[in-house]
């Protein structure tokens, strides 16, 4: 076990490299200038050429994604470009922000997900199972942005229930899971919680319906037990996969929630991404999506781990 | 005097009210949702264009000459700021004396004087200052062209030298914010690199304007009090959050739903709901030109000015002003008539599809030999209004005169980028105009960048490589008259001469749309990208 968790933990090395250089050459790649983050567009190309120096951006790119690469290697993101704050600053604040949120619609997506699966595999063909895959088929289809908007014209703007943007009356800096803040926090998570539901209803409901038609099932129902106790083997068969699928869609919702992120302004991962991507701002979008990446690397060992834990036929060797 | 019991009532609900946690806060907070997505730069030179000007850094610093933002009913105008009067040297005409505001002091009660300004000008121009920063180079030294250096004279006057004669620098010079050098001196002190020093500062900055910050959270808010040691009129709010939205929507929802008490530029769709909601939209010309800029290089069909005249004459304007719901102002040069530099051009601009026509007849073009042009246009981005929907009527309307239009839509970044490299670059990709909006509080901003041939690309802006000996006398005529009058009749010749040449395909102004909840008073909307947060309150 220790050797797979080590062979899994030097695994990240290579994903982590890759990633940076990735990202590193599409931003290079795609059209317009990292020099843009500092300078506006009607600077003298002299004092343009200045700045790239002293930014460093004139070396070859080689040597700048070495430069990067050495600094990571000690701990340090870099500055951005945009602001000069140090990328660790801005990104650890985001980080704990997306968390927030992401873990707040993983932990609805997967409880509701799972109760409408469990309802619909445990009844199939009827109507009960009819209406929870059409709820399951509704979230993963509808777009979450226009959901995210539709939510807040009728509890925020209409009724005037939930805030509309932002994480918390204060800010983020000061968040305690008291009802001023988590009002912020219903809206944003509801909005981001409808696709991982409508997977892990999906998911759960042909486990849950594959395990009631095994034959231990129908051994356990002969031997005349309860149908609480039958319910209790079913959720312990079913739980390594469901579990499987919820710590994907955690990884997802850190790194995919931009959208989301923009239209509630939540200060997280996404909202963070969404205004480097525009200002090509090289440190910020490598360092964050450096960390993202090692998230979803950390998040699948994780899960992995757990899957063991719960289901002692899984081998990991 | 007798009380009624009503009257008890009243007087005990007032006092309860008083007293209630938040009352105070709600008579004079002012809560703004900005555009930008971060809070802009708060060292003294902003980022993010002129919404951060207009919000970390007039609000929080001065400078030696400022905009007199208190009225919406005239081009706005200069007025002394830290510098109480200025003029050139009569002998070296690059030499300019600027008398300094005695009694200013910074917000860390340090005192405003000659050294202050001469330690401000060296931090974005002179690489040995051991304050010096680059990245406040950028938004600085582009927006003064010609500053060189700084001396003290006395404590109380500095001269100011720049490369050439320049009589627009005390315009330019609305942009150089006056940081405290003892306040930086102090975050220095506890900081590893200059870099770090100006990081502490921006987290905790010190000017001299008529707020100061409290509170910055990064990417999330800035919060500022009234700083009542100002020199000038006291702000009449107590207090000003800023907000970043970028997102339209979100900013709409924000205000609809009581989060904050203004948004900046609703989108035109929400107005009617906005409006109905009781908001108040705050609109005025502003100083802001949405054009297409042509290619004047060998080849280009906008070479020839009568089809650069046919395609002015072809837009239908007003009808472009419905689309946006009223939110612009028709462009009929790159500043509106009655401007002290609109000057009196021969060429009117409206539209006319027939003498179009006759236009492009003259020029070889017609139903046998239709025109085609290529315009590189972006799906967004700052100051470009809406871009896809505008470009798409200016097509229509062009189809009707016979010009055919094509589109190569970039990334707002890209679009950028390409500005700077001019249309006989690659990234032109064979475009004929360009499309990206300018502000044009400035001479340099408005006319001079695009007219000047010595601007053509890599220097400047004159993406279309315009040359013209007499166009660049008329620059030079400008940028040597000292006397304000002069200089402003100077600048009109220059106008008036683009406009007959038809220099600029001009469309609209934008009019720096805002809506307000009805409990914001007193606040005034000048013709200008800025605003003075002096003035409003909360009722």
């Amino acid at each position: 076990m220790l050797i797979y968790l080590v062979r899994r933990i030097l695994y990240a090395i290579p994903i982590a490299l890759s990633v940076g250089l990735v990202c590193f050459l599409l931003v290079h790649i795609a059209p317009g200038d990292p020099i843009n983050a500092i300078v506006p567009a009607d600077a003298p190309q002299d004092l343009v050429e200045q700045i790239r120096r002293d930014y460093g951006l004139d070396r070859p790119l080689p040597i700048q994604f070495g430069v990067w690469l050495g600094k990571v290697a000690t701990g340090d993101l870099g500055n951005s470009l945009a602001t000069g704050r140090p990328v660790w600053a801005d990104l650890s604040v985001a980080v704990v922000n997306t968390l927030r949120l992401a873990l707040t619609a993983a932990l609805i997506g997967f409880v509701l997900g799972c109760i409408f699966g469990g309802l619909a595999g445990s009844f199939q063909g009827t109507a009960i199972d009819k209406i929870a895959v059409s709820l399951a088929v509704t979230g993963v289809s509808v777009p979450h942005y226009w959901l995210g908007m539709v939510l807040v014209i009728l509890f925020s703007v209409n009724l005037n229930w939930l805030p509309a943007m932002g994480a918390g009356p204060g800010g983020s800096s000061d968040w305690v899971w008291d009802w001023e803040h988590i009002s912020h926090l219903v809206l944003p998570a509801v909005t981001l919680s409808v696709i991982p539901m409508g997977i892990v209803t999906r998911t759960v409901r042909g486990i849950v319906a594959e395990i009631l038609n095994q034959d231990f099932i129908q051994t356990l129902r002969g031997k005349g037990l309860s149908r609480s106790g039958i319910f209790w083997h079913v959720v312990k068969n079913a739980a390594p996969n469901a579990i499987a699928v919820i710590g994907l869609q955690l990884g997802y919702l850190m790194g995919g929630s931009i959208l989301v992120e923009t239209v509630f302004s939540w200060p997280g991962t996404g909202f963070l991404l969404n205004s480097a991507i525009f200002q090509r701002d090289l440190p910020v979008l490598q360092g964050t999506i450096l960390v993202l990446a090692m998230f979803f690397v950390a998040l699948n060992l994780v899960v992995d781990l757990v899957q063991t834990a719960l289901d002692p036929r899984i081998k990991r060797a | 005097m007798t009380m009624t019991r009503s009257t008890l009532l009243a007087a005990s609900l007032a006092a309860l009210i008083a007293a209630a946690p938040g009352a105070a806060l709600a008579q004079g907070t002012i809560r703004i949702g900005m555009t930008a997505a971060d809070i802009p730069l708060t060292h003294g030179q902003p980022d993010q264009g002129f919404e951060g000007n207009r919000f970390t850094g007039i609000p929080l610093y001065n400078a030696l000459v400022e905009w007199d933002l208190t009225r919406g009913d005239r081009a706005t105008p200069l007025r002394p700021g830290l510098a109480t009067e200025w003029a050139v040297d009569a002998a070296d005409k690059t030499k300019w004396v600027f008398r300094l505001r005695q009694g200013v002091k910074f917000h860390d009660g340090s005192d405003f004087n000659a050294d202050a300004v001469v330690w401000n000008v060296r931090k974005v121009l002179d690489r040995e200052a051991p304050h010096f920063d680059p990245r406040q180079v950028g938004v600085t030294a582009t927006r003064m062209p010609t500053l060189r250096r700084a001396e003290k004279i006395d404590d109380y006057t500095v001269a100011l030298y720049t490369s050439e004669p320049d009589s627009l620098l005390p315009i330019n010079l609305t942009n150089l914010f006056f940081a405290s050098p003892r306040h930086w001196d102090a975050k220095r002190a506890g900081a590893a690199s200059p870099e770090a020093a100006w990081n502490a500062f921006a987290a905790d900055p010190s000017g001299t304007g008529p707020f100061r910050m409290v509170r910055f959270v990064p990417r999330e808010r800035a919060e500022y009090v009234r700083f009542d040691g100002y020199w000038g009129e006291k702000a009449k709010a107590e207090r000003i959050v800023l907000l970043p939205i970028p997102e339209a929507n979100a900013r709409t929802a924000a205000l609809l739903s009581g989060q904050v008490d203004w948004i900046e530029a609703p989108a035109p769709d929400a107005l009617p709901q906005l409006r109905s909601r009781n908001m108040r939209i705050e609109q005025n010309a502003q100083p802001h030109v949405w054009p297409w800029q042509p290619c004047f290089a060998e080849g280009s069909p906008l070479a020839d000015r009568r089809v650069r005249q046919a395609i002015n004459l072809g837009i239908d304007r007003e009808g472009l002003k419905t689309l946006l719901g009223g939110l612009m102002v028709p462009a009929v040069g790159s500043v509106p008539p009655g401007h002290p530099w609109w000057g009196n051009p021969s060429f009117q601009i409206k539209h006319d599809p027939e003498a179009a026509k006759r236009l492009l007849a003259e020029a070889g073009y017609g139903p046998q030999r239709p025109l085609t042009i290529k315009v590189q246009i972006s799906a967004s981005g700052s100051g470009q209004m809406q871009p896809l929907p505008m470009n798409e009527f200016v097509q229509q309307n062009l189809k009707e005169i016979g010009v055919n239009v094509e589109f190569d839509v970039i990334e707002w970044n890209a679009l950028f980028t390409n500005w700077r490299r001019g249309c006989k670059d690659a990234s032109a990709r064979g475009a004929h105009a360009i499309n990206v909006s300018f502000a044009a509080m400035d001479p340099f901003f408005a006319m001079v960048r695009f007219w000047d041939s010595k601007m053509a690309p890599p220097t400047s802006n004159n993406w279309g490589f315009f040359s013209d000996p007499k166009f660049d006398e008329m620059v030079a005529a400008a940028r040597n008259a000292f006397e304000p009058e002069a200089r402003d009749a100077a600048l009109a010749k220059l106008h008036a001469a683009g406009v007959d040449e038809a220099l600029f395909i001009w469309i609209a102004h934008d009019v720096s749309p805002r809506a307000m909840s009805q409990r914001v008073r007193g606040f005034v909307q000048p013709q200008s990208w800025f605003v003075d947060l002096t003035l409003p309150y909360i009722q």
